[in-house]
C-alpha cells in the first residue's frame, strides 16, 4: 500500500472504492503482536505472545475480561483495545444489573461493531487501530468473534491476527475441523501450538504467552504462570533453536527445519 | 428581546416559586387481586376481570393477565392505565429483543428484572407506577415465577399473589400447593383461592380470567364466573342474638 491523495480523511472514498484510512488501521493490527482464538462446542481458548518494550519493562496486556462469560484478546494499538474493553465491561455489567443476566456474546460483538463504524464515518474521528477477538458464551453455546477495525465481525471457529499470524492459521486450517468435539485440554494444547507457530523460533515459554479460557461452568480467566508452564511442559512443545536461515521469505514455512518438534507426538508442524 | 419575555423570566427567577410538582398521587381505575403458581408444565394465573373506580365497580372485562413475547405472562393488579404503559415499555422491549434476530431472547427472569428496575426507579422520582405485578413463565424447561411491587420490591416463590391476595390466597396455596400439581388441580386451587376473594374482597367481581404459560406458549381460557353460595344459616336472621338497630 502506497501513500495516495485519498488517503488523508476517513470520510473520503477512493475512486476504486476504498477507504484507505480504515485499511491503514488494520494495518496496525498485522503489526502488533499475535493473537489466537479457537473453540469447541463449550470451550474457547485464546492466547496471546506477550510484548514488552524491553526487557525491563512488563508485557502487555493483551487479554481482557469482560465478564464472566466473555473475554476478549486485542493485537494492535493496545491504547484503543484497552477503551474498547472498558466499553464492553460496561454493557456487560449494564445489561447484567438490568435483567439478571449475562449479555449474549454476539448482541455485545455486533455492538462493538456499530462503534467501529461510528469512526470510520466521522471526519473528526478515526478507526480504531485494534482488531478484538472476542470469546464468550451465549444460549447457543460457545462462539469466538473477530473484530475489525472497519466495523466488520465474523464468527469463527479459530483464527490469528496479529504478526507472523499465517503461521497460526495456517497450523489451524489444518486442524480446525476437530475443535467443535475437542476437550477443552485438546483446545488448550492446539492454541499454544498454535501460538507457538508465531514465535518463529523464538523461546516458548509461560513468560511469552498468555492464555485464558472460558467455558460452560467455567468463567473467563487467564491462566497462571505455572499452569501454563505445565501445559507447555505436558504437551511437550520445546523452545526451539533458531533456524540457521533466516526468516526472510520463509516467513510462512515457520520452524520447518528444526529437530525440537515432538514429531512422535504426531503433532510435527510444518512441512510434513 | 420582548420587555414581556424579560418580565416572566425576571418573576421566576426573583421569586423562589416551585414548579407543580408532578407525581402520581393515588390511582383511579383499579384490579385487585392477581394469583400465581407454578405446576408441573409451568405457570398459572388468575385474576379477574373487574376495573373499579374508587368503590364503584366500573368495569367488568378488563384483561389483567397479558402474554409478554414467547415466554412469559404478567398480571397486575393496581392502576389499569400504569399496566396499559406498562405493556407499551415491555411490547417495546420485546421488539427490540426479537429485532437481534440471532438465538437469543429475553426470558421471565431478565423481563421480570427489567419490571424491577423500572418499578424501582419510578418510585425514587416519586412517580411511581401504580401496580403489582406477577411476572411467571417458562425458558428451557425451567420454570420462573415472581412479583413486583409498585416500590420495586421483588422477590420468586411457587406461588405469589397481589393485593388482598396476600392475605387470603396465600395462607391456602402455603398449606395445598405442591410441586408439580396437575394443571386441572392447579386450576381447583386457583378457583378456591378466588371464591374466597369473591367472597371477602369488596373489589372482586365474579369474572375471572385463567391464563397459563408453558413451554409450548401462552393460552387464555374464556372467563366464567364461579358458584357462589349464600344460604349459611347466619345469613337468614342475621338480627338473631344481636341487640339494638344494626
Amino acid at each position: 500500500m502506497f501513500r495516495n491523495q485519498y488517503d488523508t480523511d476517513v470520510t473520503t472514498w477512493s475512486p476504486a472504492g476504498r477507504l484507505f484510512q480504515v485499511e491503514y488501521a488494520m494495518e496496525a493490527v498485522k503489526q502488533g503482536s499475535a493473537a489466537i482464538g479457537l473453540r469447541s462446542k463449550t470451550h474457547v481458548v485464546l492466547a496471546c505472545v506477550n510484548k514488552s518494550n524491553s526487557e525491563l519493562s512488563s508485557h502487555q496486556k493483551k487479554i481482557f475480561k469482560a465478564d464472566d462469560h466473555i473475554g476478549v484478546a486485542i493485537a494492535g494499538l493496545t491504547a484503543d483495545g484497552r477503551v474498547l474493553s472498558r466499553y464492553m465491561r460496561s454493557e456487560c455489567i449494564n445489561y447484567s444489573y438490568s435483567y439478571e443476566s449475562p449479555l449474549p456474546v454476539g448482541r455485545l460483538v455486533v455492538q462493538l461493531a456499530d462503534k467501529a463504524q461510528v469512526c470510520t464515518q466521522r471526519s473528526w474521528k478515526r478507526p480504531y487501530g485494534v482488531g478484538l477477538l472476542v470469546a464468550g458464551l451465549d444460549e447457543s453455546g460457545a462462539h469466538l468473534y473477530y473484530n475489525c477495525p472497519s466495523g466488520n465481525y465474523f464468527e469463527y471457529q479459530a483464527f490469528a491476527i496479529g504478526s507472523r499470524s499465517q503461521a497460526a492459521k495456517t497450523y489451524l486450517e489444518r486442524k480446525f475441523e476437530n475443535f467443535m468435539s475437542s476437550s477443552r485440554e485438546e483446545l488448550l494444547k492446539d492454541a499454544l501450538f498454535a501460538l507457538r507457530e508465531t514465535l518463529q523460533g523464538e523461546k516458548f515459554t509461560n513468560s511469552t504467552c498468555t492464555v485464558a479460557v472460558v467455558g460452560v461452568g467455567e468463567a473467563f480467566h487467564i491462566l497462571d504462570n505455572q499452569t501454563v508452564q505445565a501445559l507447555i511442559d505436558s504437551f511437550e512443545i520445546v523452545g526451539e533453536e533458531v533456524p540457521g536461515n533466516d526468516e526472510g521469505a520463509a516467513v510462512d514455512q515457520g520452524t520447518a527445519a528444526d529437530e525440537g518438534a515432538p514429531a512422535d507426538q504426531g503433532m510435527a508442524p510444518m512441512d510434513v | 428581546m420582548n420587555l414581556i419575555d424579560s418580565t416572566q423570566a425576571k418573576n421566576t427567577l426573583l421569586s423562589s416559586e416551585i414548579a407543580a410538582s408532578e407525581r402520581t398521587l393515588y390511582p383511579y381505575v383499579t384490579g385487585t387481586s392477581v394469583i400465581g403458581i407454578k405446576y408441573k408444565d409451568g405457570i398459572l394465573m388468575a385474576a379477574d376481570m373487574g376495573g373499579s373506580y374508587g368503590s364503584t365497580l366500573r368495569y367488568k372485562s378488563v384483561e389483567r393477565l397479558k402474554p409478554v413475547g414467547k415466554h412469559s405472562l404478567l398480571g397486575a393488579s393496581g392502576e389499569i392505565s400504569d399496566f396499559q404503559e406498562i405493556l407499551r415499555y415491555l411490547d417495546e422491549l420485546i421488539l427490540y429483543d426479537n429485532m437481534w434476530d440471532d438465538g437469543n431472547s429475553l426470558g421471565p427472569k431478565e423481563v421480570h428484572n427489567y419490571l424491577t428496575r423500572v418499578m424501582y426507579n419510578r418510585r425514587n422520582k416519586f412517580n411511581p407506577l401504580w401496580n403489582s405485578l406477577v411476572l411467571g413463565g417458562v425458558k428451557n424447561g425451567q420454570k420462573y415465577l415472581g412479583t413486583v411491587s409498585m416500590i420495586g420490591v421483588h422477590f420468586e416463590d411457587n406461588h405469589v399473589a397481589t393485593g388482598f391476595g396476600n392475605h387470603l390466597a396465600r395462607p391456602i396455596l402455603r398449606d395445598e400447593w405442591h410441586e408439580n400439581l396437575s394443571f386441572e388441580d392447579g386450576v381447583k386451587l386457583l378457583e378456591k383461592c378466588m371464591l374466597v376473594l369473591l367472597y371477602r374482597d369488596r373489589s372482586a367481581v365474579n369474572k375471572l380470567q385463567i391464563a397459563k404459560i408453558t413451554e409450548e406458549g401462552f393460552t387464555s381460557y374464556p372467563p366464567y364466573a364461579l358458584k357462589t353460595f349464600w344460604n349459611f344459616s347466619a345469613f337468614q336472621n342475621p338480627t338473631v342474638g344481636a341487640e339494638g338497630s344494626w
